[in-house]
């Protein structure tokens, strides 16, 4: 009988000569941070060869927003499914890995737990190194998924339904924060204003898809700390002005036309975004940019980026749609790269919904 | 068969390794242990100290409740992981029937009970049978003022076992000075009580399947949080 070493120091030396982490390693990334169950197979930290993703939005659109409870018990019963079906779409087996990522945080601590129990005990049992992956960090990875070209240095902007924030990507594992929300992300911002609008959870791709039909200038929202220095955004305003404009426009007995009031709250926010990527590109000197998280869908913030990158000569790097979303691959590209520099967890390691995007020690 | 069990339905968490012969290794943490940093290196301690590696075991087994929602929902992550990585066979057993078990030896009818927190316990019944437990109801939920009136009503002697017993024994006391409760050390269902059942079960071959095995919660979800003052103003 083999004898299964799992002591993930004392195999360190000898793994880091055997595994090309580069080349052919086979990494399972598992993500679980809040209602995508997610499981794929990354090769040599670049490749993807399978993502699953089971989405559970149709078990929290009644509620209008994501339940923490249905959202564990729902990851129990597909994280295992999950990883076959990844296995079987890359073609490999579990005893072909050479390592297992999982999603440590930040996210929800019930949803996280899943993640970071089934990817520990995989690897524990298979005596092969754990890394736990930043889930702000593997958004970032998303970038390179998407492109062989893509490299860092360069500005990322991280949007999504819990995260807004400008980072100063050096290299791996080295992360400048530039800048920041002051309240609700961007994509916490979207949601509320759909739903106030009546449009349904998740309510970003609706008011995207409203907004192609309206009239970005028809209303003139406010652009809050568009003109204040620094980075950092706030989106509470942006949200306020919708609903007073709406209930002002009611009483007045004037017609609201749903797809301007979309169009026009949707400017306003990429207006925001683009300037404030602009000038941390401009304060960075960097000549590349990079669009990631789920907000990273939106067209029209991919549009207002990709023409402001155009015309300053810039690299701009956004992934697909679907690496765009949370997603297991990105956090198997990112444990790959922890992996390489030699990162390992270790089994006794628990989730963190709060952890803060830091340069790994 | 070496059989390894997981068990975290309650504050108290505990793994072990062994047989239908018996206990080879085991790692037990009580109050509020942090289930996912406990649980690996319990296996690693077990394994060990048994002189064991992963590839000796040769089934895993797992309490799915009803108990602490976190707790089980680790277990059965963690095990499932197990299973699936070393190609194990696996087995889900209620947490009430380990309970049970542990006082299988009482002439009385046995009423297993866990506290399932507000106000509310998990239990079930059992008589004792040549060389075990039969269970004789649902595992169900309920407040204990309701339970103890019908174990007052009952005409056969009834011991509580589990920490829901203890917690509300006035309540038990109250309604039927003739209640026996349980102890401290019976107090929580045990990864050696699961061991020795799982075995008898893989030994028959009677397996869970691995994608559908998952806690026995008992409660519906928790209701969301009414999460936005603005939700329900509809536009024209
Ligand atoms: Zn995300």
């Amino acid at each position: 009988m083999s004898d299964v070493v799992l002591t993930l120091p004392s195999v360190e030396p000898e793994e880091a000569l055997r595994t090309d982490w580069d080349g052919d390693s086979l990494v399972l990334g598992i993500e679980t941070s809040c209602d995508e169950t997610s499981a794929s197979v990354i090769k040599g930290g670049r490749r993807i060869l399978s993502n699953v993703i089971a989405s559970q939005s149709d078990l929290h659109s009644e509620y209008g927003g994501i339940v923490p409870e249905i959202a564990a018990r729902a990851h129990v019963e597909a994280l295992t499914p999950a990883i076959a079906q990844a296995l079987v779409g890359a073609d490999t087996t579990l005893w072909d890995l050479d390592a297992v990522g999982a999603t440590l945080g930040p996210g929800l601590a019930g949803s996280l737990l899943i993640g970071v129990a089934e990817g520990k005990a995989l690897a524990a049992a298979l005596g092969i190194p754990f890394a736990g992956v930043n889930h702000l960090e593997a958004h970032l990875y998303s970038a390179l998924l998407a492109d062989p070209e893509a490299r860092w240095p360069g500005v990322a902007l991280i949007i999504s339904g819990g995260h807004t924030l400008l980072v100063h990507v050096v290299d791996d594992g080295d992360y400048d924060l530039l800048g920041g929300t002051l309240d609700d992300a961007a994509g916490e911002a979207f949601d509320k204003v759909a739903r106030f609008l009546g449009l349904g959870y998740p309510g970003g791709p609706e008011i995207d898809r409203l907004s192609l039909l309206g009239d970005p200038e028809a209303i003139r929202f406010p652009r809050a700390m568009l003109r204040a220095p620094g980075f950092d955004v706030s989106y509470s305003g942006l949200k306020t002005a919708v609903v007073n404009h709406v209930r002002r426009a009611e009483a007045a007995g004037e017609e609201v036309v749903v797809e301007d009031v979309a169009a026009s709250f949707q400017r306003a926010v990429v207006d925001v975004q683009v300037a404030k990527t602009m000038a941390a590109a401009e304060h960075t000197g960097a000549s590349r940019i990079f669009l990631c998280g789920g907000v990273a869908a939106n067209s029209g913030l991919r549009g207002g980026l990709a023409a402001a990158c155009a015309e300053r000569a810039m690299d701009f790097h956004v992934p697909p749609p679907e690496l765009c979303t949370d997603n297991a691959a990105m956090v198997g590209a990112c444990a790959t790269a922890m992996l390489r520099r030699g990162l390992r967890t270790p089994l006794g390691a628990s989730p963190d919904p709060n952890l803060p995007l830091v340069s790994p020690l | 068969m070496l059989v390894l069990g997981i068990e975290t339905s309650t504050p108290q968490a505990s793994v072990s390794i062994g047989s239908e012969e018996g206990v080879v290794a085991s790692a037990l943490a009580a109050r509020r242990p942090n289930y996912v940093e406990f649980l690996l290196p319990a296996i690693r301690f077990c394994l060990d100290g048994a002189g064991l590696v992963y590839n000796d075991v040769e089934g895993i087994a797992v309490s799915r409740g009803p108990g602490l929602l976190t707790g089980l929902r680790v277990g059965v992550a963690t095990a499932k992981a197990l299973a699936q990585a070393l190609s194990l066979p696996i087995v889900g057993m209620a947490s009430l029937d380990l309970l049970a078990y542990e006082v299988r030896y009482s002439p009385k009818t046995i009423c297993a009970m866990l506290d399932a927190r507000r106000g509310e316990v998990y239990y079930a019944m059992y008589r004792t049978s040549p060389g075990g437990i039969q269970r004789m109801s649902d595992y169900s939920l309920a407040k204990p003022e309701q339970l103890a009136l019908g174990i007052a009503a009952r005409s056969d002697d009834v011991l509580l076992v589990g920490n829901g017993a203890l917690l509300y024994r006035g309540i038990f006391a109250e309604a039927d000075a003739g209640t026996e409760i349980g102890t401290v050390g019976d107090a929580s269902p045990n990864a050696v009580a699961l061991v020795e059942l799982a075995a008898a079960r893989m030994r028959r071959r009677d397996f869970d399947p691995l994608t559908g095995l998952n806690p026995m919660y008992l409660r519906r979800s928790a209701r969301p949080i009414e999460w936005d003052r603005m939700r329900g103003r509809r536009s024209a």
